[in-house]
């Protein structure tokens, strides 16, 4: 998964949302320590003070422990993540079918399209 | 203590045109700052006045609580916009007089840089591409461990991919004690590493704020508000 920014957001709201779906998809398992901070930013090419925002951000959600020595780890919670993973979904979904209203299809008619594409 | 930088009052008049006439500004610790501005607008004054080569004409400039002079030199690592090395001089010369020189200069981060950049130590300045110059001039500067660093167009010359890297290199060489400011028109190119933006338009603070906070507010990126802003 590569790092991508749009240009009309903060980057560490897009950061939050990018390490969410990695964690969401298993990318950083369950209960596996994160990179530090310093490697995470330079992955991403951002500033270091942002990645820190980010990560603050994702420990206050509970995604994310800080161990006082030891670093980052990514919650044992599954509950959490699924939690996480159902609201990332909720809103992908709200956006495409406002995305097809656009288009000028109900949301029935939406729905109807989907189960005919399968 | 916070701040890093403080500017009060600060004016710079080169016989009648003024260049410069700021009002307040304060740079915290810890931060990458992008000083923007068009052409002619003041930004390599402020550098030159902060790092002690000019001296206001009014007002004061002080670094860590002690106005601008001898004793700040040894705080301040400057990139210059153009080249005051000599170039008949080989890089591992210059890396042994900038090690006499300053007592803070690290030389194996420099050799540690130059290799990553693939830049051959024995080569002479003056067989070096634009480019390379640059890339060795900032090898310079960020190989200095200090407080604030000045950079001053720092990218203009490099090629995009180069570009990328000297971006990494100062995110990954300073440290949280540390402020970087950046003065350059290639605003896109580094406005995911700055924290806070000064825009300064014709002498004049326009804008201090961070990167977020512009954002969030204009919903579009730097850049884009640049150009909207200065819009010719």
């Amino acid at each position: 998964m590569q790092w991508e920014f749009r240009d009309d957001r903060p980057i560490y709201t897009q950061l939050i949302e990018q390490i969410q779906l990695r964690i969401v998809s298993g990318m950083y398992p369950s209960g596996s320590k994160l990179p530090s901070v310093r490697d995470l930013a330079s992955e991403a090419s951002v500033n270091p003070n942002t990645m820190q925002k980010a990560l603050a951000e994702l420990e206050r959600l509970e995604l994310v422990y800080s161990q006082r020595t030891s670093g980052r780890f990514i919650t044992e919670n599954q509950q959490r993540i699924s939690q996480i993973k159902e609201q990332l979904a909720d809103e992908k979904t709200e956006t495409f079918f406002l995305q097809m209203q656009q288009l000028g299809y109900s949301k029935s008619e939406t729905i109807e399209r989907i189960t005919r594409s399968n | 203590m916070e701040n890093i930088l403080e500017c009060r009052g600060v004016s710079k008049i080169y016989t009648q045109f003024p260049a410069l006439n700021f009002t307040n500004l304060t740079v915290k610790r810890g931060r990458i700052v992008g000083l923007l501005g068009p052409n002619g607008s003041g930004k390599t004054t402020l550098i030159k006045m902060i790092s002690g080569i000019l001296t206001p004409s009014s007002g004061s400039i002080s670094i860590n609580g002690i106005p601008v002079g001898a004793q700040t030199k040894n705080m301040v690592s400057y990139l210059p916009e153009r080249t005051y090395l000599n170039d008949w001089m080989k890089v591992r010369d210059i890396i042994d007089f900038f090690s006499d020189f300053y007592t803070n200069f690290n030389k194996e981060k420099a050799y540690d840089m130059l290799k990553r950049l693939q830049i051959n130590d024995g080569d002479r300045l003056k067989t070096m591409s634009k480019g390379t110059k640059e890339k060795v001039q900032l090898v310079l500067v960020m190989s200095r461990e200090t407080d604030l660093y000045l950079l001053d167009e720092p990218i203009g010359g490099v090629d995009p991919a180069a570009r990328d890297y000297i971006l990494d290199t100062i995110i990954s060489n300073y440290s949280e004690n540390s402020t970087v400011i950046i003065s350059t028109h290639l605003i896109y190119d580094i406005e995911k590493i700055l924290d806070d933006i000064i825009f300064i338009n014709q002498g004049n603070l326009f804008l201090a704020a961070s990167t977020d906070e512009i954002r969030e507010q204009h919903g579009k990126s730097i850049d884009a508000y640049f150009r909207e802003v200065f819009r010719c």
